[in-house]
């Protein structure tokens, strides 16, 4: 080492390069893309409630097992964020601020803002005209729209949330937004 | 060795025919450039060989000192140097000479390739999307237009402008055989003009890359006789044929109902969808899926049950369909022609 490295400071610098390109090269390895989807069909919402008031207080939530590989996996938000708009979320919900429909990016759930619960309340349908999109979108898509809509409000880390979108009066990039923490199945606020 | 020799030439020179080869021309435009590409080939290859011939004779020609030459005052010149100059000096006029020759000849053939748009024929706008080709034949009537994907006929001798856009991402628009390479800018608008001058099938080919399924985004050219050519056009001005059999009944149900009709569009039926491709003639194409699979029922079977196993990233997903659900549907589509 001392050959090479006259000095202690050499060595330290080299000792930096390799920890820096350690950590570069960890970087190629981010995520999975998991592109395939499974053949069959995915089964029910056994379990997910759209609200937490429950008799005898809340009920237990149990994660789906299958949440995790879409709602911080920076390919699927990036489609869902695309799938929202070739499904028309756009014509009630706008670009997240709301329209005719409630807004989504904000930190308010009238249904849940686990990624269940949004799935749910995508396939079921909800009062006041939320369609029901059972059956017409692919169990796939509908995890991928789910955790775009997730990540709306600002809940996923920075470097999976999706960038800027290409519309005119965008709102604010998702890497922009403040993150909250979220108060997991949060009734809303009483209406004054 | 000598075998060994002519195989490879043969090899290739067969590089030069084909669906996909700019050489092998089949249009006005492929013509021109390829008039451009021989006069660049000759004029490059004359200088190639005039300096390789100098080279040679540097290497052959033997030092020889100057005999009895009085030594060289400051600034003056060798007798050696004199040829140098001259030689030097007709060797920039060549390459002047050549040089204009190519800008000229190169400013011809652009200036044909931008008129040629002017005259057209037909109207056909292709949009680009990740990996697959809209290609929408216009008319003043829009009764008269309709919508396919991924196959383009042209009728022999007509001029066809087409408007190049892109959805997503930048694209490139290239079949060799006939003409230039174009690209397809999102929020832009391009056109390219081709004019087939024989009939046959060619290939085109994304030639941008365009993300993951980029080398699997290809396009079909069919060039006809303007009495096949328009027949063509007469069925796919036709809507869908409705169903006859009950598995094709039900497949049409299926579609409607199903996922399918939210991206895809089906002309006198139900399905509407607009970000897939169109589906009214779908068996009638050579290919799916931007030429992944050539067309056929199990192909069609293999790419339903499981697109991202053929193209991994494409935007169709697996729609989760029944055995019999699935049989349905290809006996549906199988007998839009």
């Amino acid at each position: 080492m001392s050959s090479r490295f006259p000095n202690a400071e050499g060595a330290a610098l080299a000792l930096v390069a390799a920890l820096a390109l350690a950590l570069g090269l960890g970087g190629c390895n981010r995520e999975a893309r998991q592109v395939r989807g499974s053949p069959l069909p995915d089964g029910g919402l056994a379990g997910v409630s759209p609200t937490a008031l429950h008799v005898g207080g809340p009920r237990p939530f149990v994660k789906d097992p299958r949440a995790a590989q879409y709602e911080e996996n920076a390919y699927h938000i990036g489609e869902g964020k695309r799938l929202y708009e070739w499904f028309n979320c756009y014509g009630c919900h706008a670009a997240g601020g709301g329209d005719i429909g409630p807004p989504l990016m904000d930190d308010t759930w009238r249904y849940g803002g686990e990624i269940e619960q949004i799935r749910a309340s995508i396939l079921e349908g909800r009062p006041n005209g939320m369609p029901s999109f059972a059956g017409r979108i692919p169990d796939t898509q509908v995890w991928e729209i789910a955790a775009y809509v997730r990540s709306m409000s600002g809940h996923v880390a920075k470097d999976a949330a999706p960038s800027r979108g290409d519309q005119l009066g965008n709102p604010p990039a998702a890497t922009q937004v403040d993150r909250k923490p979220m108060g997991a199945l949060t009734p809303p606020e009483p209406a004054p | 060795m000598r075998r060994v020799a002519t195989a490879a030439l043969c090899l290739l020179l067969a590089g030069c025919a084909g669906v996909q080869s700019s050489m092998d021309v089949a249009g006005r435009q492929a013509g021109d450039i390829k008039g451009v590409w021989t006069l660049m080939l000759w004029v490059c290859g004359v200088m190639y060989l005039l300096v390789l011939a100098f080279l040679g004779w540097t290497l052959w020609r033997a030092r020889r000192p100057l005999a009895d030459a009085p030594p060289l005052a400051d600034s003056a010149l060798s007798p050696a140097d004199r040829p140098m100059q001259t030689a030097l000096g007709g060797w920039m006029v060549l390459i002047v000479v050549g040089l204009l020759v190519l800008t000229f000849g190169s400013f011809l053939v652009d200036r044909r390739l931008a008129e040629a748009g002017a005259r057209a024929d037909l109207n056909i706008r292709v949009t680009a999307n990740q990996w697959w080709w809209q290609v929408e034949y216009q008319h003043p009537d829009p009764s008269q237009g309709f919508l396919t994907a991924n196959e383009i006929h042209l009728p022999v001798g007509k001029t066809a402008k087409i408007e190049l856009v892109a959805t997503d991402v930048i694209h490139s628009f290239w079949v060799p055989n006939l003409g230039g390479k174009q690209d397809l800018i999102p929020g832009r608008v391009n056109d390219i003009t081709l004019t087939p001058t024989r009939t046959g099938r060619f290939r085109g080919q994304c030639a941008e890359f365009c993300g993951l399924q980029h080398s699997n985004m290809a396009l079909d050219v069919i060039v006809d006789s303007p009495a096949a050519y328009e027949a063509w056009r007469a069925r796919q001005l036709a809507s869908a044929p409705p169903p006859v059999t009950p598995g094709q009944a039900r497949g049409l149900a299926v579609v409607q109902t199903a996922a399918c009709a939210n991206c895809h569009q089906i002309q006198g039926t139900e399905a509407m969808g607009k970000t897939g491709p169109d589906l009214t003639h779908v068996a009638g194409r050579r290919s799916i899926a931007a030429g992944a699979l050539p067309y056929s029922r199990g192909a069609l079977a293999a790419w339903i049950a499981d697109p991202q196993g053929i193209k991994p990233g494409a935007h169709m997903p697996i729609v989760q369909l029944s055995p019999a659900d699935l049989n349905g549907v290809l006996d549906y589509l199988d007998s839009l022609k």
